[in-house]
């Protein structure tokens, strides 16, 4: 008996009201929104019922927006898969863009401690519960979070490239 | 015997009589470095590989004198920095060169070790000479391996050069000081 | 659980203080720092030791950390391969792979049989480099250094394969959007043709070298193991997690570019120590060479490109001939090439399970976001519960096992 994604939709929209929005079919991903404060709850029922049976975390991963409006700057997105009848899932949490703040799924799927680590040391996105949330690729010292949009993707201290070379300028770099 | 076709290495210029030989001392001591350099393979990426590949049968460094690779940096004599080095890597690499001891030698191999390599990034070294001097830079993403061992070579002929009192010399304990190396 | 914010040696020179041994020793701490020759890569283990005993460790990883997310958001979708070749450097065909099959699903391009076929095998024979540096590196680390040398000369050969079809040994930069960029050669046929006859009967000589043998069987079995619930718990994916014991595989599960077409076994272990994973590793060579053969066998014809010209590169003489192969050339290589406002992600089975690639665009010629899932990254959270309570010696063979590739741990 395949999975649906209307029978997902059905019973994420009895369950979780007015939680769970935004349902749509990205090429072949489910995904569908959830609000930031019961992702635990969502993803708990959503690893142990009895037909949905999403038992694997592939991939967490954060997204900054800058052109949303403030309550939407950054998100959250999980993506889950259920092995027994091959069916992938997103899930996307927006976070308010002053205090980005979610719980840790870390109880539910034990992969999910570096992921977090990574997206906190990216954006700066706090995983509330998580057992030991500080910086994993980027060094210790750093204070700022360089995958925000605002950050630069070159270091700013360089001193043998000439940017006027390079026909950059402050707009442009 | 005479149909060997092992290549040695030629004698350096000299005097030669019955049971004497007599030359430079810094061209036997050169000539003994250089074919005898224990490299200190300080593999991070890409290049790595390529290096495992030139140490492998095919491209054989070992017939140049690298035949036992020293991760020990106290019995090494070149530093072979091979991939990209990160800021957070930049301390231990300067803590490996430190430990080495004289006369030691530096190749930057690879686009990265040389100058940053395409990672014009927040987070890469743009080039290892930010903070160890290097002798001889081997371009390339990676570098095939016989570039690796051109640049083995050249390192060679740096070293068969070399004065035996260049570690002591002012001039290098300038470029020392200019790196803050003690 | 604050103090787990403090650098480990704080809190390990913590515990040495208040536990001691009951015959005076204590433990201690030891850096299996980031360059040592057996951590293929440069990744950190600080190890609480009790004499040869490792009772507690934490890993630090990013010291080769190149922002490649970062990179991928200032660069036209053409520039990225090459950040791709360079994650999982061993079998980097797969990832260029990987994401110009992204690409295709989120233009909607369909490509044609003989393109899928070819990538078929081109991946394989990445795959078989990459088991073949897993396996032999982890028999130079239990002391077998012969096997290393001989079968790396058949690395070689296949870096004369990827250098026939597209020229560069290692960093492959292989194919575009819709296909490849020339019709492989006759030589490169012939090529690997010649690997077909000349590989297995080495690699069979490799396996009877080191499978069945007293010394490494010692040195592997029961090292490192990990159960099958708390490898799907971390994420594990690929040959470290079939050697628990689960059949998870991208190839059979999803199947892109033809893999239904063929035949071919899953190789599965049992307990998820070195020993299982060495021989699902070997086991998946013989698969993949079985791969290769069937392919080759039921090559179809037809043209080596989709027929995209928003998207691939027109031939020479036309550029310099007509108007619209003119046009069509500016605007690819200037990075202007028309892409939906989409999502989509897209997962192949690398050498090291799931490589996932989660594409954002926003309809501008650069991604709007791109994230690598990277399966070394995921699964090595998971080693330092894996060698607790064994010997320091265990802690070495049970990373070479997990072939833990630094450019894609850190990316």
């Amino acid at each position: 008996m395949a999975l649906e994604t209307s029978d997902i939709q059905n019973k994420l929209v009895d369950n979780f009201e007015l939680i769970t929005t935004n349902f749509e079919q990205q090429h072949d991903i489910f995904t569908f929104e959830v609000d930031s404060e019961s992702i635990i709850e969502v993803m708990t029922f959503l690893r142990d019922d009895k037909t949905l049976r999403f038992n694997f975390l592939t991939d967490v991963c954060g997204i900054h927006y800058p052109d949303n409006e403030i309550d939407r700057q950054f998100a959250v997105v999980y993506h889950m898969h259920n092995w027994m009848d091959n069916v992938r899932i997103r899930i996307k949490c927006f976070l308010n863009g002053e205090n980005p703040e979610i719980d840790t799924v870390t109880s539910l799927f034990l992969g999910a401690n570096w992921q977090e680590r990574e997206t906190y040391d990216f954006y700066g996105i706090i995983f509330k519960g998580h057992p030991q949330l500080k910086r994993i690729l980027n060094m210790d010292e750093m204070t700022s979070f360089p995958m925000r949009k605002e950050f630069p993707l070159e270091d700013g201290g360089r001193t043998d490239k000439d940017d006027r070379f390079f026909g950059r300028t402050t707009d442009n770099c | 015997m005479s149909d060997s076709k092992v290549n040695i290495v030629d004698a350096p210029e000299g005097v030669q009589g019955e049971g004497f030989f007599a030359t430079k001392l810094s061209d036997v001591v050169g000539l003994a470095r250089a074919n005898s350099l224990w490299p200190l393979p300080f593999a991070t990426s890409c290049c790595g590989i390529e290096f495992m590949a030139t140490m492998a049968s095919h491209y054989d460094v070992a017939r140049f004198g690298s035949e036992r690779m020293s991760f020990s940096p106290r019995q090494a004599d070149m530093l072979l920095v091979m991939g990209t080095i990160a800021k957070k890597m930049a301390p231990i690499l300067r803590q490996v060169y430190e430990q080495m001891a004289e006369p030691r030698w530096v190749i930057a191999v690879g686009a990265c070790a040389s100058s940053g390599g395409i990672f014009d990034t927040y987070s890469v070294l743009q080039g290892i000479d930010k903070v160890i001097p290097v002798d001889v830079y081997v371009p390339g993403c990676p570098p095939r391996p016989e570039q690796i061992l051109d640049g083995v070579m050249r390192l060679q002929d740096l070293v068969k050069s070399e004065s035996v009192r260049r570690r002591s010399s002012p001039e290098y304990q300038e470029l020392l000081a200019s790196y803050n190396i003690s | 659980m604050s103090d787990l914010l403090l650098p480990p040696e704080l809190r390990y020179a913590d515990i040495i203080k208040q536990r001691q041994n009951e015959d005076g020793s204590e433990l201690s701490i030891l850096n299996l720092g980031p360059t040592h020759p057996a951590t293929h890569g440069i990744f950190q283990n600080i190890l609480l030791m009790d004499g040869e005993r490792i009772v507690e460790g934490e890993g630090t990883v990013g010291y080769i950390h190149r922002a490649f997310e970062k990179i991928a958001e200032n660069r036209p979708f053409y520039q990225i391969t090459p950040l791709t070749d360079r994650m999982n450097y061993c079998s980097s065909p797969i990832n260029n792979m990987g994401w110009w099959m992204t690409l295709e699903k989120a233009l909607n391009i369909e490509v044609p049989k003989r393109v899928q076929y070819l990538r078929v095998i081109v991946m394989e024979l990445a795959r078989i480099a990459d088991h073949i540096i897993c396996n032999s590196v982890l028999g130079v680390d239990t002391g077998a250094l012969t096997g290393f040398l001989y079968v790396f000369q058949f690395r070689e050969k296949i870096y004369e394969i990827y250098e026939e079809i597209c020229g560069a040994r290692l960093t492959t930069n292989m194919g575009r959007i819709g296909g490849f960029e020339r019709e492989w050669s006759p030589a490169a046929f012939k090529k690997i043709n010649d690997f077909l006859e000349e590989f297995p009967p080495v690699w069979q000589e490799f396996e009877n070298l080191l499978l069945r043998n007293r010394i490494f069987m010692d040195r592997t079995i029961n090292v490192g193991p990990i159960s099958a619930e708390r490898a799907m718990s971390y994420g594990f994916t690929g040959p470290n997690l079939r050697a628990s014991g689960i059949d998870y595989d991208i190839r059979v599960m999803q199947p892109y570019s033809s893999y239904e077409d063929f035949d071919f076994k899953i190789p599965v272990g049992q307990s998820g120590d070195t020993y299982d994973r060495f021989c699902v590793r070997n086991a998946e060579v013989w698969e993949s060479i079985s791969i290769i053969k069937q392919a080759l066998a039921k090559m179809p014809e037809g043209p080596f490109h989709a027929n995209v010209p928003d998207y691939y590169l027109p031939p020479k003489e036309d550029v310099y001939t007509t108007m619209e192969a003119l046009i069509y050339h500016f605007k690819i290589v200037m990075g202007e090439i028309p892409v939906p406002v989409t999502e989509v992600y897209h997962p192949v089975e690398g050498g090291n399970g799931e490589l996932g690639f989660y594409l954002i665009t926003d309809g501008s010629r650069t991604p709007f976001r791109l994230h690598f899932r990277r399966p070394c990254f995921i699964y090595y959270q998971a080693f330092n519960e894996m060698v607790k309570g064994q010997m320091l010696s265990d802690a070495i063979a049970t990373l070479s096992s997990l072939n833990v590739i630094a450019g894609e741990l850190d990316a």
